[in-house]
């Protein structure tokens, strides 16, 4: 029974870049431990050769022609922007 | 019968006899809105100026002969499909004040058709619920009672159409998200088979199991809907160039020499007796038609939740990781550094069950579990597909329940995640295979709450759904009721 | 204890398509702010990727030039990661079936030529800018830049030092470039490259941990940060430490290598198939169209030039700097059937002016058939070498066919002996002390002679007819 530790629950959300309080990193152990341990079931099921199924479809070669076309514009492409400065989106520094 | 309870079918007739005008039609919906909505919620906003523009519209291309597919139907969006100009919420405080500015493909394809959009409505936060109480935007509540959930993802979509609160709807299914709704609604619910219809637009959740379909009154409605809803997309690369034939043709041949297979696997234990009941009542119904009704095995099918559980959330924690306050979006005062902001925003913006799915699914994908989890997961869903290309062979179409029971209390499955997902156990494997379903009223649960039969068929023969729903739907003994609300 | 340092490099060439690789805004450099973006690039709820055919068929290209080879069936990946300039939170890559793989180019490097291993080549899209404040709290974004289609091309860890890293890295752009597929302008950032550098003592087998090495924006960058990463791995072992498996980012300024740990930790990807995208078949007819359309690479041409024309293997390398100017000698070459002479024209006058007019091989205004024209008449006598170079600064300034300027100027060579033969007696008889003095024995002078029969003949007099006439006149007494 694979357990999840609590410690691996904080190293997912930083991933995921998710802040949990200590009582929802407690919720999700607990349940993300039900929900995975469900899982398991899976290993019964004999795979061995089987193609991982990827897409519903068997489509190929999906392509398009390398034609311009309009884009948005800057004001359009800003619209929606919770933090812009002029003709940029503005974030907080990044810390290289 | 007032004007918003009426049919699709029913109303094109109506206005090409000049005895309503969409207007009018339109008119009795916002009504409609305005007695019930406060309690249903169905909605989440209303789009009242460019509706009566629409119907309009089409009241004035009718003056001039031209009667378009859905001229002047009052149409419900679900809040996941982009529509130019008006917010588009996907039922999250992330998306709050989200306005798009562009349309969904198939926005764009039911304008064309002369839709008229009623509102964008209510769902499960980022789609991701069986019964619409994860929305930002409060619950969703089942019109036939009140304390009981519409199901979900597309529970608005399901409710408007069952209280008349639209003539029809528009909503997305990715593990059941239409049928699920539809079954403990009332109404018919058809998922098309992946690629049918164009996902562009659709804000994604799991991208290799979501689809749009149409949510009706009955099986006609769904059938003019798909004529308009399906075809290929050049802008969706998962869309296919398969020609669509006109579904109309299909509602009256019958099922006369079909097999109609019934999977064992789908009646087990913990299934509501009286639901077993009802599809039983729907073979008697079949073999009536001339069809024969005999079990087969899809016996992969007790995978399919810990299948889907592992690739739905992957595909959406990858999905989800787009909403970072920085384009569009909310996004959290808090946060001096990138790092905090992003997770402030994230935190805040996003609700336990989302939070919850991402963590599975970005758990499943990292480094030393991809091969336990994403891609035995993805092995297996093969084998399903396979289970039902087998059992093809030799049926014309396949009948399950759509849930095994009927709709729940709100609150009664939401603090454990994993009886929730359970739920789903009959409408998942569908989605995992790519393959169409179709959810149609059966009956009635002592309680008065509606009960679904799930249809399912090969890829690509909606067709084949809609011809045998229709024939079900004609001859089954099911009593007209309308819920009192 | 000697060290051998071990080198992979791992290149983004830009490919020069239209439009992006997944929608189609425009991949043009130096746009306004966000003013090249759609729904797609920007990452929008709901959008979706449909792939450029351009893209596919420049990577193939760059795969058969390349010796790659090419996978039928490959497929696209998503790399997840959090960046304010990556607009889905992730990027749309190939990770498990790459276009293709297992490839290897020849380098030359002192003299010598070595093969270096091409690990694979894949097609992925470009992230955009971001521009962080100095003393400020913010960053600013770009995603002009989001969605341009990338090629990465990965060597095999083959390289032994920081030279031989700027030999694959000069042919690799000479071949991107050749193919017209990339511009190769490293300031713009069309052409990136970050380098893994270990280093193990001399002779023995195991590799050492490897550092990751960004930021270098320039050829000679990349040698001065791989020389400094080199000589610090040494010192740290020699010093008793251990080199740490880790990113440095190489300073232009302090010409130092710094860590950027403390930044993130390793990441997890998490690669898993593109849900939005089908696989990419390619057909073998597909590989024949595209190699139809491939050029003559620069290797083998510099090679043909020194076989068929008979020029020095230098001489060959400068001629085909660009295949503009390849192109150029060899049409010069063919039309006067002398491509020695051909190459010191060009290499000569030709690329003096070209270098001071700081102009392109397109626009030098004299054609390869003028050009030509002009060294015939040399060839035919009509002209001598001194006065074709007249006529050549001529043709460059006015654009006129040789043949005309010399009508013109009446600049064609005296042969006749007769005028030379009446030139030279007055020449003679103008200087009489140079006269005895060359007679008594200062032999010197005979070029003195030589250069006032030119000055009275406009310099037209055949030169070979003035030896002779000279000689004859001068030895009489």
């Amino acid at each position: 029974m694979v357990k999840i530790t609590k410690k691996e629950v904080e190293y997912v959300a930083h991933l995921a870049r998710l802040d949990c309080s200590e009582e929802e990193k407690d919720i999700f152990t607990s349940q993300l431990n039900d929900i995975l341990g469900y899982m398991e079931i899976l290993n019964a099921v004999e795979t061995a050769g089987v193609e991982p199924m990827n897409h519903a479809l068997v489509l190929n070669n999906v392509l398009r022609e390398d034609i311009m076309t309009e884009s948005l514009g800057a004001e359009r492409a800003l619209d929606n922007a919770p933090d812009r400065d002029g003709e940029y989106f503005r974030v907080p520094r990044v810390i290289d | 019968m007032s004007l918003n309870e009426l049919t699709i079918h029913d109303m094109r007739s109506r206005l090409a006899a000049g005895e309503v005008t969409s207007v009018e039609v339109l008119e009795a919906v916002y009504d409609r809105i305005n007695v019930v909505d406060g309690t249903i919620n169905a909605y989440t906003s209303l789009m009242k100026e460019s509706a009566y523009e629409a119907a309009d519209r089409a009241d004035r291309d009718l003056k001039d002969g031209r009667l378009k597919p859905l001229s002047g139907v009052p149409v419900a969006v679900k809040d996941i499909l982009c529509t130019e100009g008006t917010r588009t919420s996907c039922g999250s405080r992330m998306l709050e004040h989200f306005i798009p500015p562009y349309d969904a493909t198939v926005i764009r394809r039911l304008k064309e058709a002369g839709a008229v959009f009623v509102g964008k409505t209510n769902m499960d936060e980022f789609a991701m619920g069986s019964s619409n109480e994860t929305s930002y935007f409060g619950v969703t509540r089942n019109p036939w009672d009140r304390d009981r959930i519409p199901g979900g993802s597309s529970g608005g979509s399901a409710a408007a159409v069952i209280a008349d609160e639209c003539i029809a709807a528009v909503g997305s299914d990715t593990g059941g998200s239409i049928r699920q709704p539809a079954a403990h609604c009332g109404v018919v619910g058809l998922k098309p088979t992946y690629g049918r219809v164009s996902r562009y637009g659709l804000i994604a959740f799991a991208s290799s199991l979501d689809q749009v379909g149409p949510l009706t009154k009955d099986v006609e409605d769904t059938a003019i809907m798909m004529n308009v809803l399906a075809g290929h997309d050049a802008a969706d690369s998962t869309s296919v160039p398969h020609p669509v034939p006109d579904y109309r043709e299909n509602l009256s041949r019958g099922i006369e020499g079909w097999t109609v297979g019934i999977p064992r696997e789908y009646f087990i234990e913990g299934i509501d007796p009286e639901i077993t009941g009802a599809i039983d009542g729907v073979v008697r119904t079949m073999e009536s038609l001339g069809a024969e009704c005999r079990e087969i095995s899809l016996p992969h099918s007790q995978y399919c939740v810990a299948a889907y559980y592992i690739i739905a959330p992957a595909e959406a924690s990858s999905n989800l990781a787009r909403y970072d306050g920085v384009r569009y979006g909310f996004r959290s005062s808090g946060g001096e550094t990138l790092l905090d902001s992003y997770k402030a925003t994230r935190s805040a913006g996003f609700g336990a069950e989302v939070k919850r799915r991402i963590m599975i699914g970005t758990y499943s994908l990292s480094a030393g579990y991809y091969d336990a989890y994403y891609k035995k997961a993805s092995q297996v869903r093969a084998l399903i597909k396979t289970d039902f290309d087998d059992a093809f062979r030799t049926c014309d179409v396949i009948l399950t329940p759509t849930t095994p029971t009927p709709a729940f209390r709100i609150g009664e499955k939401v603090d454990d995640p994993l009886q929730m997902y359970l739920t789903d156990i009959f409408t998942l494997s569908i989605n995992l295979a790519g393959v169409p379903a179709l959810s149609l009223p059966c009956g009635y649960s002592t309680a008065g709450l509606p009960l679904g039969a799930q249809l399912i068929a090969h890829h690509f023969r909606e067709d084949k759904l809609i011809q045998a729903a229709a024939a079900v739907e004609s001859r089954l003994p099911l009593e007209k009721r309308r819920p009192g609300i | 204890m000697e060290y051998e340092p071990i080198i992979g490099l791992e290149v983004h060439a830009q490919l020069l398509t239209e439009s992006k690789i997944f929608c189609g805004c425009s991949t043009r450099f130096g746009a306004a702010p966000n003013s090249n973006t759609c729904p797609v690039c920007l990452g929008m709820p709901g959008v979706l990727p449909v792939l450029n055919r351009k893209v596919v068929e420049y990577a193939i290209k760059m795969a058969l030039a390349t010796h790659c080879r090419i996978n039928r069936v490959n497929s696209f990946a998503r790399k997840n990661y959090f960046y304010p300039d990556l607009p889905k939170g992730y990027q749309i890559s190939q990770y498990a079936e790459p276009l293709a793989e297992k490839g290897h180019i020849d380098i030359e490097y002192d003299g010598t030529r070595k093969t270096i291993g091409i690990t694979r080549i894949h097609m992925e899209e470009d992230a955009g800018k971001s521009i962080h404040e100095e003393d400020g709290d913010s960053t600013y974004v770009d995603l002009n830049r989001t969605g341009v289609p990338l090629i990465e091309i990965v060597s095999e860890p083959d390289m032994r030092g920081p030279a031989e890293g700027a030999a694959y890295l000069r042919r690799l752009h000479e071949i991107l470039v050749y193919l017209e597929i990339c511009d190769g302008n490293m300031e713009e950032g069309s052409f990136r490259c970050d380098a893994n550098v270990s280093v193990r003592p001399r002779g023995t087998e195991t590799f050492g941990t490897r550092t990751e090495l960004k930021n270098m924006n320039s050829f000679r960058n990349v040698q001065l940060a791989l020389d400094y990463e080199i000589q610090r791995q040494i010192d740290c072992l020699e010093g008793g430490g251990t080199v740490i498996q880790e990113t440095r980012l190489w300073d232009a300024q302090g010409r130092v290598t710094h860590s950027m740990r403390g930044k993130e930790e390793a990441h997890d990807y998490r690669y898993f198939p593109e849900p939005d995208l089908v696989p990419v078949v390619i057909s073998p007819e597909w590989i024949d169209d595209v190699q139809r359309g491939l050029p003559e690479l620069p290797l083998e041409k510099r090679d043909r030039f020194v076989r068929e024309y008979g020029i020095p293997p230098y001489d060959a390398g400068v001629l085909t700097a660009s295949r503009a100017l390849a192109d150029y000698f060899e049409e010069v070459a063919k039309g006067t059937g002398q491509p020695k002479t051909a190459s010191n024209w060009v290499m000569g006058s030709v690329l003096a002016a070209v270098k001071e007019e700081k102009i392109e091989i397109a626009e030098i205004p004299v054609s390869s058939e003028a050009l030509a024209a002009m060294i015939a008449a040399i060839a035919d006598g009509t002209i001598s070498g001194k006065i074709a170079k007249d006529v050549f600064d001529d043709m460059w300034r006015t654009g006129k066919d040789p043949r005309v300027i010399i009508e013109e100027k009446g600049l064609a060579q005296i042969d006749d002996a007769g005028a030379v033969d009446a030139a030279v007696d007055e020449v003679l008889i103008a200087h009489p002390a140079q006269l005895a003095e060359y007679r008594a024995g200062k032999e010197k002078l005979f070029g003195f002679f030589v250069g006032q029969v030119m000055k009275r003949t406009q310099g037209k007099a055949n030169p070979q007819i003035v030896n002779d006439i000279l000689k004859k006149k001068l030895l009489k007494q």
